[in-house]
C-alpha cells in the first residue's frame, strides 16, 4: 500500500487546482481521478471568471469570489511559468446585457445589494445600449441596457485543467488516472482509498469529486448534498478578435472561436444537447449580436455542473474523521486560484479558511 | 500523391471544374473539394487561425476541421464535406475568418 501526506480524489477543476495547491506546500500527494468517464463538469465550464452575480445574501462567498478575481492574474502567469501553458486569462470587465426594462431593473437591484453588502468592495456600472456600443462593437438594438463589473475576467477551462495536471505532476505529485473510488475508510487516524487498482493511504483526504461526492462524502462522515445541473454551449468557427470583453452569455477565446452559452436544465445525469435549448442559445446570442448569424457553429456539448441547494459552494471538515475534507462548488474555474492558493494552503495545515467557515454543509441542517 | 481508384465505366462519369487559387481543377462529378485538391496534390488547405501554420485535411469526415477553404467567398468551408461544383471559385484559407460587426446579419 502507498502511502502520501495527502490524497485528493477528483482530478477535475477542484481537485486539480488543490492537489497542484498541496504539492506546492510541500506535501507528498495523490490525485485520484476517475478519468475520461468522469461527468467532469470542467468540461461545461463557460471559462469566466465571474465576479457580478456572485454572493447575492452570502457576503462572505462574494469576498471569496472577489480575492479569487484578484488573484487571477498570478495565478495565470504562475502557471504558465512552471508548465508553458497559457490559459489565456484576462480581466478587463465583464458584461451581463438585458432585454427588457424589467430585466435590466431586475439586474441594477442585483448589483446594487452586492455593492451595499460588500462595503463598497464591488464595484460596478450600469449602462445603455448607446454606452454598452462602445465597448461590444455590433450590439443588437433588442439589448435593452446591461451591467459591467470591471473585477470580471475570463480564461480557457479545458488550458486550465491541462496547466493544473501537469503543474501538479510537475512537482512530483502522484497522478492515478482511471481510478475510480470504489471504497474509503478511516482506520487508525489514517485515511485508505480503495480502487480497482491500488490501495493508497494518507493522514489526510480530500473529496473532490463533483457529484460523486454525494455518495463517497457520508463514508467519511460528511454530508455533500450536490446535485447535477446540466449546461448546453455551442462555440462557432475561429474569427477575427471583435469581442474585447466577455458577456454572461458570448465570449470570443483567445483563439478566435465564440462560445455560446450557457443553459440550466434539472434533467438529472443526462448530458446530451437538445435542439430547443440549443435554438434558445444561439437565438439570445445573435440577439445581442445579430452579425452572429453570419459564424457557423462548430461544435455543440452538454455537460453536468455541479449544484448546491443554494449555489454556493461548500466547503465541509469531518467531526469524526479528523483530517478528511469534502469540498464542491459550481464556479470552479472562477475560484481556482483561492482553491490552488489559500484553501490548500490551510488544508495543507489540516484546516479550512476562516473565509470560508459559513460555507459549511452545516449551514442546511440549521432549524 | 493521391489517385482516384477507377473503376469500371468511370470514364462515363461527367466532369466539373472548378478553381483553386485561380488554377482549373477538373474532377468526376460527385468528387468532395478534399478529394479533388489531394488528388491534385494539393496538401496546405488553409493557414491557421493563430499561428498562420499551413493544414491540410485529417479525418476527411467533417470532423476536424483542418480542410478548411474559401469557397465562393464563404470562410471557413470544409472541403471533405463539400461536392465540387462547376465554376467554383475555391480559396485557401488564409487565417482567421472577418465576421462584420457592422452588418446586421442575415435574414
Amino acid at each position: 500500500m502507498k502511502s502520501f501526506d495527502a490524497i485528493v480524489v477528483g482530478g477535475g477543476m477542484l481537485g486539480g487546482a488543490v492537489a497542484y495547491g498541496l504539492v506546492r506546500a510541500g506535501l507528498r500527494c495523490a490525485l485520484v481521478d476517475e478519468g475520461d468517464v468522469a461527468f467532469r463538469a470542467a468540461r461545461g465550464n463557460f471559462g469566466l471568471v465571474w465576479v457580478q452575480s456572485k454572493g447575492d445574501g452570502c457576503p462572505d462567498y462574494a469576498a471569496w469570489t472577489r480575492r479569487s478575481s484578484d488573484d487571477w492574474p498570478d495565478f495565470a502567469e504562475e502557471l504558465r511559468d512552471r508548465t508553458g501553458v497559457d490559459v489565456g486569462h484576462s480581466r478587463r470587465g465583464g458584461f451581463d446585457l438585458s432585454f427588457t426594462p424589467e430585466e435590466l431593473e431586475k439586474r441594477a437591484d442585483l448589483m446594487k445589494r452586492l455593492h451595499n453588502q460588500a462595503g463598497g468592495a464591488f464595484r460596478f456600472e450600469m449602462l445603455d445600449n448607446r454606452q454598452l456600443r462602445d465597448a461590444l462593437p455590433g450590439l443588437g438594438p433588442e439589448v435593452v441596457g446591461g451591467s459591467f463589473c470591471p473585477l470580471d475576467g475570463h480564461a480557457n477551462s479545458l488550458y486550465l485543467l491541462r496547466a493544473l495536471h501537469a503543474a501538479f505532476q510537475g512537482l512530483g505529485g502522484a497522478y492515478y488516472p482511471g481510478s475510480a473510488v470504489t471504497k474509503l475508510a478511516a482506520r487508525n487516524g489514517a485515511f485508505e482509498v480503495q480502487t480497482a487498482l491500488h490501495t493508497l493511504s494518507a493522514g489526510r483526504v480530500v473529496l473532490a469529486a463533483g457529484l460523486a461526492n454525494r455518495e463517497l462524502a457520508p463514508q467519511l462522515g460528511m454530508d455533500m448534498p450536490v446535485f447535477p445541473l446540466r449546461g448546453q454551449i455551442m462555440v462557432t468557427e475561429r474569427v477575427r478578435p471583435f469581442l474585447e470583453y466577455p458577456t454572461a452569455h458570448v465570449r470570443q477565446t483567445t483563439e478566435g472561436g465564440l462560445l455560446l452559452g450557457d443553459s440550466k436544465e434539472d434533467v438529472g445525469f443526462d448530458d446530451g444537447t437538445t435542439a430547443p435549448v440549443m435554438k434558445e442559445i444561439a437565438g439570445r446570442a445573435t440577439r445581442a449580436f445579430p452579425f452572429l448569424k453570419e459564424a457557423k457553429v462548430v461544435r455543440a456539448w452538454g455537460a453536468l455542473r455541479v449544484m448546491t441547494p443554494d449555489g454556493f459552494p461548500i466547503y465541509a471538515r469531518s467531526e469524526v474523521h479528523p483530517g478528511a475534507f469534502a469540498i464542491a462548488c459550481h464556479s470552479g474555474v472562477t475560484l481556482a486560484a483561492v482553491h490552488a492558493g489559500p484553501m490548500a494552503d490551510c488544508l495543507a495545515g489540516g484546516r479550512l479558511p476562516d473565509a470560508v467557515a459559513v460555507l459549511g454543509p452545516e449551514r442546511f441542517h440549521a432549524a | 500523391m493521391l489517385r482516384r481508384i477507377v473503376k469500371g465505366g468511370m470514364a462515363a462519369v461527367p466532369s466539373v471544374t472548378f478553381t483553386f487559387e485561380g488554377q482549373a481543377v477538373t474532377v468526376p462529378a460527385g468528387t468532395t473539394v478534399a478529394a479533388a485538391l489531394l488528388q491534385e496534390g494539393v496538401s496546405a488547405f488553409r493557414d491557421t487561425a493563430v499561428g498562420n501554420r499551413p493544414r491540410g485535411p485529417y479525418c476527411m469526415m467533417g470532423v476536424c476541421f483542418d480542410c478548411l477553404v474559401e469557397i465562393d467567398g464563404r470562410a471557413n468551408r470544409q472541403a471533405c464535406l463539400t461536392v465540387a461544383r462547376d465554376g467554383m471559385t475555391v480559396r485557401r484559407q488564409r487565417g482567421a475568418a472577418l465576421l462584420d460587426p457592422g452588418a446586421e446579419g442575415g435574414e
